[in-house]
């Protein structure tokens, strides 16, 4: 029994990643800035529904949280998730 | 020949839009007369100003608010205007006390910014390198 699926599938698409690494760069981001970032950074053709998806599955996998802020919405990047991989499979 | 004179802005109070317009992001007023309920109400940029005119238009329509709102929950621009550097426009208008949705952030050929302009909408600052 696989303990965490989400984590996996969620780290399994290249452009998942990428949208991790941006918010590295910078957490806190609307879905425009994401998506232009991938655009404009990384010669991404996706659409904005097809990156709102992946931003769903990174959430799921609470990779990434949505804050709302007034009529805004932001964002971030948790890789606390992460240390499941490390606990499972120590480096050193 | 067709020219482009003039591009809109939809927004929530005219009189709040242009106390923005001009007094945060420094567009000066170039027509302001009355038209029906509402006012035909443009500003221009001091550095061109017998340029493109900005329309400050009424978002009374009942399909206008829901739209913006829709832009504004993906973060999404309505228009954009240009900068020298996005970078010291950033920080002008922040000591003004506008707010930013996005930082400048290099784009690789274009810095760009966002911020909201009290009225309804986001509005995206850029330079191209």
């Amino acid at each position: 029994m696989d303990a965490e699926p989400d984590l996996f599938k969620a780290l399994g698409d290249a452009t998942r990643r990428i949208i991790l690494d941006e918010l590295v760069d910078r957490d806190g981001q609307t879905l425009f800035e994401i998506c232009g970032r991938l655009t404009m950074k990384h010669g991404l053709t996706s659409s904005r529904q097809a990156i709102s998806q992946h931003l769903a599955v990174l959430e799921q996998a609470g990779l990434v949280h949505v804050r709302r802020q007034g009529r805004y919405k932001f964002h971030h990047i948790d890789t606390g998730p992460l240390r499941a991989i490390a606990e499972r499979w120590p480096t050193d | 020949m067709l020219r482009i004179n003039i591009t809109s802005v939809y927004v929530d109070d005219q009189a709040k839009a242009l106390a923005f317009y001009t007094e945060k992001l420094g567009f000066v007023k170039k027509t302001d007369v009355p038209a029906g309920a509402a006012r035909w109400l443009t500003v221009v940029s001091a550095a061109d100003p017998d340029g493109v005119e900005l329309l400050l238009e009424p978002d009374g329509h009942p399909a206008a608010r829901p739209f913006k709102e829709a832009l504004v929950d993906d973060g999404i621009p309505f228009t954009q205007f240009a900068v020298e550097d996005v970078h010291a426009e950033v920080e002008r208008l922040k000591g003004l006390g506008v707010r930013f949705v996005q930082e400048a952030t290099d784009l690789g050929p274009v810095v760009t910014a966002v911020l909201d302009d009290t009225c309804g909408n986001l509005i995206q600052i850029a330079a191209m390198k």
